[in-house]
This record gives C-alpha cells, sequence and structure tokens, in this order.
C-alpha cells in the first residue's frame, strides 16, 4: 500500500474523441492515496467517459495517465484491475444468482489443480467483509437476494480482493436510503484509513462536504478546477465552475402565449410508488414546460407514465379535458400524445429499417387501403418532412443507423409531426446531437409549439430546460418542488434547487 | 461532369456517363430480394448442376423436378409460418406437432364421415382450425403469459404430438375419402395441385411480409419491440396474430401431407421444426427477428429437398444427407455473418 498523501494517480491532457463529438478535451485529475476524490460536473461534462477511460473501457485519443508516477497503458479493463483500479457503477456488475463469496472471488477463484476451493473463498470472503464493517452479511447468500446497499458492499469487497488501490464509485449513493449511505460512509472512510484511494462521483453537495477531501470540477470534457477543498469551497463557487459555459447555446425567441389558448394537457395528482408523488401541471396549446431535476428525480418516469408505458398507482392525464384510460400507450397515441423517449436507439428506432419505414411506423393505416400499403405514398410524405426538417443526408431509403445523433432525432419527430400530435413528450430531445444541430432541434420544437402543439421537455441540462422552456417544474426526489415561469428563475438558483433542495 | 471533357465521343467521357447509373443499379439490385439472395441462387444452381453430373439422366427431367417441388411443398408451407414467427421475435419449436395433431384430428371416422356425407372442405377445415387454434394458445402464452417463445412452443410440442396419439390410438388413419384425394393428390395445368398450394401460400406471404401494413408491423416487433411499443404498435396482439398464422400454415401443411400420403398420423411432421427454422435461417432471416425474406425462406427449402433429391439419386445414405446438411447450415450462416459485416461499415 502507498503511503497515505502520495500521489497515486495523475492523469494529463487526457482527451477523447468519439465521431462527431470531443467528449473529453484535455482533462487533468491527480488522486492522493487515501483520499476521497470528488468529481463534480453537469451531465455531459464528460465524468463517465473520464471514467471509462480511467477503468481501460475507452482508450484516450491523447494524453498520459500515470500510476505511482510511472506512465501506464490502459489498453482493456483486465489491465486497469490488474493495475489496482476498480469500479463501482450505478448498475452494479454482479451475477445475482451466484452466492456473496462466489461473486468476490468471480473470475478470481481460490483453486488448486483446478478445483476450486469453496471453503478457502468462504473464509477469505469473511475476512474481507469484517474488514468493511460488514461482517453481518452472510457468504453463502445468493447476491440477488441482498438490498442494493449490501450489493454495494459485496462489489467493493470484489475490488478489495483483487487489491485495488484506487475505486471509482460512480454515484453510490443514488440506490441507498440515509441510513445506508451512512453506512457507505464508515466503509468508505475504512478504506481510506487503508491508504486505498477513492474517486467519488454524485450530484448531492451535502455528500461531498461529508465525505469528501478534494474536489475536481469538470466541464464541457474539461478541467476548470481541481484541488479545491471539499469542505470549505463555497457552494456558490462551485455552481459558478459548473455552469458558467464556454459554449453558449442559441435558444429561439419564445411565442407569446394567448391566456385564451386551451388547456391541452392536464396532469393531475400523478404517483408511482418509490418513483415519483402528486405530480400536477398542465400544458396549454403552443406552451413548452420543461421538468428540471437529476438523474433519479423521476423526469423520465413521469414522461413515461404520461404516455402510458407505465402505470401510475394513483393520479390520471387529460387530454382536451377527456381523462385517458391508465398504463395504455394506445389510449396516448390515439389522444394524440406522442414521445421521444430518452434512449433514442432502444426505445425508438428501428436502426436497420429505412428512413421512411421509421417515420411512417406510427400511422401505417393512413398509408394502406385493405392492409395494403402504398409505399410510394409512403416515401412521399417521408421525403416532404425530412426535407423540412432538413435531415442529411438526403435519401429516405437508407437505414436509420447511418444517420448522426441529431438526425435520428428529427426522423423521431418527424414520426410525430406527420402524426400531427396535440401534446409531444421530449426526453432529453439532445441527447448525443453534437453542437451544431442543437439549435436547429431547439428551432425546430418552438416551431412545433407556435403550431399549437403542447410540448413537455425533460432534460438534465437546466441551461436547456430554462432557454427552451416557458414555464419550469423543479423535480427533486420524484417531487416537484418548484413550478414557475421559466424566465423567473435561473441555472444557479435551479441547481442549487435540485442539489440541496433548499428555498430560492 | 467535369469542365475538361470537351470532345463527348472520346471513351473515357462516355464511360465516365455510364459508370454512375451503373453502379447505382447495381447498389439497387443489392438492396432488393434479388441481389440478397444471389448466393442462395448460386448455391441451388451448383447443387443442380451436382445432379446434372452425377445423375444427368434421372435428375434433370420434368418429372424429377416436379418430385421436388412436391416434396418441398409441405415442409415449404410450414417454412413461410415460420419466416413470419422469426421475423417478429420469435420462434415456433411445434410446427411439427401441430402438423401430426392437425392431420389425425382431419381423419378421424367423424370428421371423414362428414367429408364423405357432404364435402372433404370439413376435413381441410378442421385441419387449419386445429392448427390456428394451436398457434392461438402459443401466441397467448408467448405475448400475455410472458413464456419465452422457445419454452412455451417446446411445451405444444410435446402436448400435441401426445394429444395426436391419443386421439389416434397411436394407430395410422387411412383416408377413404377418394374427393379428397383425388383433388390434393391431382394435377392442374400439369402440376401437382400441392406445388399450387405452395406457390400461393408463398406468394401471399411475400405480399403480406412486404406489402401490408401486417408486414411491417412484424419487422417494427420483431426488430424493436420496446420501440414498436411505443411507437403505438399493439405488440402483445400482434405476437399472438403471428402464432396464429403459423399454426394455419401447419393445418395447411397438414392437409397436403395427409393427401401426399393418403393418411393422417401421429407421427407425421417428425423434425419439421428443425429443417423449417434451418430452411429460414440460410434463407436470409435473422434469428433474432428483425428481417426476414420469403424469397429466401422458399429458395433454403428447395435448396435441402434439393440435397435430398441428388443424395437419393446417388443412393447415398440418409446419414450423408444429414452431414451435408449441417455443413450447408454453417457455411450459409457464416457467409451471411460476413456479409452483414460488410455492410454494416
Amino acid at each position: 500500500m502507498n503511503m497515505p498523501g502520495s500521489d497515486l494517480l495523475t492523469m494529463t491532457g487526457i482527451v477523447k474523441e468519439f465521431p462527431g463529438v470531443r467528449a473529453l478535451d484535455g482533462v487533468d485529475l491527480d488522486v492522493r492515496a487515501g483520499e476521497v476524490h470528488c468529481l463534480l460536473g453537469q451531465n455531459g461534462a464528460g465524468k463517465s467517459t473520464l471514467i471509462r477511460v480511467l477503468t481501460g473501457a475507452h482508450q484516450p485519443d491523447a494524453g498520459t495517465i500515470r500510476l505511482n508516477d510511472e506512465p501506464v497503458q490502459l489498453n482493456s479493463p483486465t489491465a486497469a484491475i490488474e493495475r489496482g483500479i476498480a469500479a463501482i457503477y450505478q448498475e452494479l456488475d454482479l451475477v445475482p444468482e451466484l452466492t456473496v463469496a462466489e461473486n468476490i472471488f468471480l473470475g478470481n477463484e481460490p483453486s488448486r489443480f483446478g478445483f476450486s476451493r469453496a471453503h478457502e473463498a468462504t473464509t477469505k470472503a469473511r475476512e474481507i467483509l469484517a474488514g468493511l464493517g460488514h461482517a453481518e452479511i452472510p457468504t453463502h447468500r445468493t447476491v440477488g437476494s441482498l438490498p442494493a446497499a449490501g450489493q454495494q458492499v459485496v462489489s467493493m469487497a470484489r475490488a478489495l480482493s483483487r487489491d485495488a488501490r484506487l475505486i471509482v464509485m460512480d454515484e453510490p449513493s443514488a440506490v441507498l436510503d440515509p441510513e445506508e449511505v451512512s453506512n457507505l460512509f464508515r466503509v468508505i472512510r475504512g478504506l481510506t484509513e487503508r491508504g486505498v484511494a477513492v474517486v467519488y462521483i454524485s450530484h448531492r453537495l451535502e455528500e461531498i462536504r461529508q465525505i469528501g477531501n478534494r474536489v475536481t470540477v469538470l466541464k464541457d470534457g474539461a478541467t476548470v478546477a481541481t484541488g479545491l477543498d471539499a469542505r470549505d469551497t463555497p457552494t456558490r463557487e462551485l455552481i459558478r465552475l459548473m455552469t458558467g459555459r464556454s459554449i453558449e447555446y442559441v435558444f429561439p425567441p419564445r411565442n407569446e402565449i394567448p391566456t385564451t389558448a386551451p388547456v391541452i394537457l392536464e396532469v393531475i395528482n400523478l404517483s408511482r410508488p418509490g418513483e415519483f408523488a402528486g405530480i400536477e401541471f398542465s400544458v396549454r396549446a403552443g406552451e413548452i414546460v420543461g421538468l428540471a431535476g437529476l438523474v433519479g428525480s423521476g423526469r423520465s418516469e413521469v414522461l413515461e407514465t404520461v404516455y402510458g408505458a407505465r402505470r401510475p398507482a394513483t393520479g390520471f392525464v387529460k387530454v382536451d379535458g377527456v381523462a385517458l384510460r391508465p398504463g395504455r400507450v394506445q389510449a396516448a397515441v390515439k389522444a394524440g400524445i406522442g414521445l421521444a423517449p430518452e434512449e433514442r436507439k432502444s426505445q425508438a428506432l428501428l436502426l436497420d429499417e429505412a428512413v421512411y419505414k421509421n417515420i411512417t411506423v406510427s400511422t401505417l393505416g393512413r398509408f394502406a387501403s385493405a392492409g395494403f400499403l402504398n409505399n410510394h405514398a409512403e416515401r412521399e410524405a417521408a421525403a416532404k418532412l425530412t426535407r423540412t426538417l432538413d435531415v442529411r443526408p438526403v435519401g429516405v431509403d437508407q437505414p436509420v443507423r447511418n444517420l448522426s445523433g441529431g438526425n435520428q432525432q428529427k426522423v423521431v419527430l418527424a414520426r410525430w409531426l406527420l402524426r400531427d400530435c396535440r401534446v409531444l413528450l421530449l426526453d432529453e430531445p439532445t441527447r448525443g446531437v453534437d453542437v451544431g444541430a442543437r439549435s436547429e432541434i431547439y428551432t425546430l420544437i418552438r416551431t412545433l409549439a407556435a403550431n399549437g402543439v403542447a410540448i413537455v421537455l425533460v432534460s438534465s441540462e437546466v441551461e436547456e430546460v430554462l432557454g427552451l422552456s416557458d414555464r419550469v417544474v423543479v423535480l427533486r426526489e420524484g417531487r416537484s418542488v418548484h413550478t414557475g415561469p421559466a424566465q423567473a428563475i435561473d441555472e444557479h438558483q435551479v441547481l442549487d434547487l435540485v442539489m440541496e433542495g433548499s428555498a430560492v | 461532369m467535369s469542365e475538361d471533357i470537351t470532345t463527348p465521343e472520346t471513351t473515357p467521357s462516355t464511360q465516365a456517363t455510364v459508370t454512375p447509373p451503373a453502379t447505382r443499379n447495381s447498389a439497387r439490385l443489392m438492396r432488393s430480394g434479388v441481389g440478397r439472395n444471389l448466393g442462395l441462387v448460386v448455391a441451388l444452381v451448383v447443387l443442380c448442376i451436382v445432379g446434372v453430373i452425377t445423375a444427368g439422366d434421372t435428375f434433370a427431367t420434368g418429372a424429377n423436378v416436379l418430385t421436388i417441388l412436391r416434396l418441398a411443398a409441405v415442409i415449404g408451407v410450414v417454412s413461410v409460418g415460420m419466416t413470419f414467427v422469426i421475423t417478429g421475435g420469435g420462434i415456433d419449436l411445434s410446427v411439427g406437432a401441430m402438423v401430426a395433431l392437425a392431420s389425425v384430428w382431419a381423419t378421424t371416422l367423424a370428421t371423414q364421415q362428414l367429408a364423405a356425407d357432404f364435402h372433404w372442405i370439413f376435413m381441410v377445415t378442421t385441419a387449419l382450425v386445429v392448427g390456428a387454434a394451436c398457434g392461438l394458445v402459443n401466441g397467448l402464452l408467448v405475448a400475455y403469459g410472458k413464456i419465452v417463445p422457445f419454452i412455451a412452443t417446446l411445451a405444444m410440442l410435446a402436448a400435441a404430438r401426445g394429444l395426436a396419439e391419443i386421439i389416434s390410438d397411436r394407430k395410422t388413419q387411412i383416408i377413404t375419402v377418394n374427393s379428397f384425394v383425388d383433388f390434393f393428390g391431382g394435377s392442374l395445368l400439369g402440376v401437382p395441385v400441392l406445388v399450387w398450394i405452395f406457390l400461393l401460400v408463398a406468394a401471399a406471404g411475400w405480399v403480406v411480409l412486404n406489402r401490408t401494413t401486417f408486414g411491417r408491423r412484424t419487422f417494427a416487433v420483431g426488430g424493436n419491440a420496446e420501440a414498436a411499443r411505443l411507437a403505438g404498435i399493439k405488440v402483445q396482439r400482434h405476437t399472438v396474430a403471428l402464432y396464429v398464422l403459423a399454426g394455419l400454415c401447419c393445418g395447411i401443411a397438414a392437409v397436403m401431407l395427409m393427401a401426399r400420403t393418403t393418411t393422417g398420423s401421429s407421427t407425421h411432421g417428425q423434425l419439421y421444426e428443425l429443417d423449417a427454422i434451418a430452411a429460414v435461417v440460410i434463407g436470409g432471416t435473422l434469428l433474432s427477428g428483425g428481417r426476414g425474406t420469403i424469397v429466401g425462406t422458399v429458395i433454403g427449402v428447395l435448396i435441402f429437398t434439393t440435397l435430398n433429391n441428388v443424395f437419393t439419386l446417388n443412393n447415398l445414405s440418409i446419414s450423408a444427407q444429414s452431414v451435408a446438411k449441417g455443413a450447408i447450415i454453417v457455411v450459409a450462416v457464416l457467409l451471411q455473418q460476413r456479409l452483414a459485416r460488410s455492410s454494416n461499415t
């Protein structure tokens, strides 16, 4: 083990490019043995990519990584593990059907002549768990039957069984209740006392103050501040570092919404246990209402419930004053609701199918007589829309897979445009869309609203929600904590609300 | 065209003006069914050439071609149904058992009596209804019972064949309704009725899969069920319809098999599920769903049947046939994966 306080890891000038996007653009990070180093940044700032570079899942295009002052190449996750770098993700990489002991030593089983030594594994597993202060976890239980907190401990035990010197924790508290969080902190303190370094990622500032030693802030793929004191740096300063964007997006001007504009969508007292409770808002024709909140605040769940893809425990949704049958996508679509889901590729698109087939999939009946499709009419309609939306490259017969993120999003929007939607639910409409195409999407959304569509927008980028919406609803842990005009609140106040829950 | 070409008569410029449409044509060809099935057609042609060389006088006769088609017809109809289920993201292991059950039920003494008294249409209807009903059960179990298709249809495989054995008491039921045998065993314009049925089913299958909303939704459900659901498609109902369709095809196949063998038996349709899946997969339908081709399936069926024929004419054993069949499946799928990879990059 290293001496606490000595430099364990130094990353300098890390650059990582994906087609069309520079995810990391010169990130510096140095972590000392025995410290809890917090990584702070908005969604899309590059935290996840940085972690993937650190754990060997991505190879950086430029920059150096030094471990104990030796330059290293982390070509694969295995290489990272061998160097003592482990990661604990939100979705834990455990095998639920195997026991605690089997999971801890997975791929590294104590054995002799190829025969596994179950007894030795159990003993060692018990030792490690006791070292983590969780001797009460039975080593023979299957991991799937443990609560989330227990699974996290098993994941950490696995890291320790491989002699990890650096453990990355990606929002470990997101799945835990307060009691379990204090347990987690106890474990982390035990680790750091042994000289293990922890890179801790969380959106909750109060946690960072409690457990962290130093803070590095990322923004737009670059380090904007490093080595800040986790306890004493003022919240205002941290938020300023996270926001103050270098790229300014241009948002289209808002439309005047006449007070006589009819209310199209009404969401009344919508709840789902464990996800969100008592959500109420309404959207008028031509209005854009934005839902702001962190991952896990219930934003997407609310949207999917409005769409009928999830069944609410209480409450209902009205379109034009008529209540929809809850939990039915069919009913929502029939009433004129369209959804552009968060996971475009897995939830909206048929990637290998032609552009026009993706556009007409929700309106097939319109192009068919007696069930027979008129391909020509389909292509015509799709071609007209793709021209209006400026989808590139031109051509409705190519598979959607060939298009960039922004153009794929336009295809999804075209699908609902073709249907003459009354209500459009947009979940992260600019995720994976490069900077240039963003303003196009923004203009498109505003134009739709101007044509009388009621729009609900969900985004993890506060700037986007504020810039595009007429009104905002701020969610924190499944509850609405603020509703009001978008122009009356600024990014700092929203971040304050979602991170600290304090009043503005 | 660039401006430096001043003399339109020179060969380079004519080549230059000719090339773009040519490449566009070949690109369109590759995207069309013919292009995608080119490899299969080549394989079938090679097989025929081998047939002509090794057994020329008996292989290349009109009668032998009709024999091949007659043998391909029954499994062909089953494979068309299978193509729909697989394209829609499922699988149906119970097709052989459904054929057996339908053939037994349609040849019971009671049904035959009804057919003899009124019309053979009663036997046909019985077979179709039994097949569709089994398919309905499969579909309900998969779509609403949330049982994985492999298991749900495995259960149907066991149950349907068992039921066929109970009904027939494990005895072969001879068909005595002559009008039935005469009609389905006969020929129309020199082509056996069985072959006509196969052609009709295949053509109808192609139209439904490629030209109707039902077909388009099948691709959507098989390609990305979640996206299809969120796009407003009734995924569960559609899944049920796909299994009913497969069951219906088995009912038709049962009628054809009854005509060919003039019997109904609980041993009919043995291993049809494997033959059908093999034909569908070498035809180019993706086993994971979302991509399917009726033309490919038909050629796949013809390849296997022709292979059988060539081996039989050369007095080679059934065991040798099986080995060749296995090899063809592996080679075809390996080739397909190569093609898929090269077209994606």
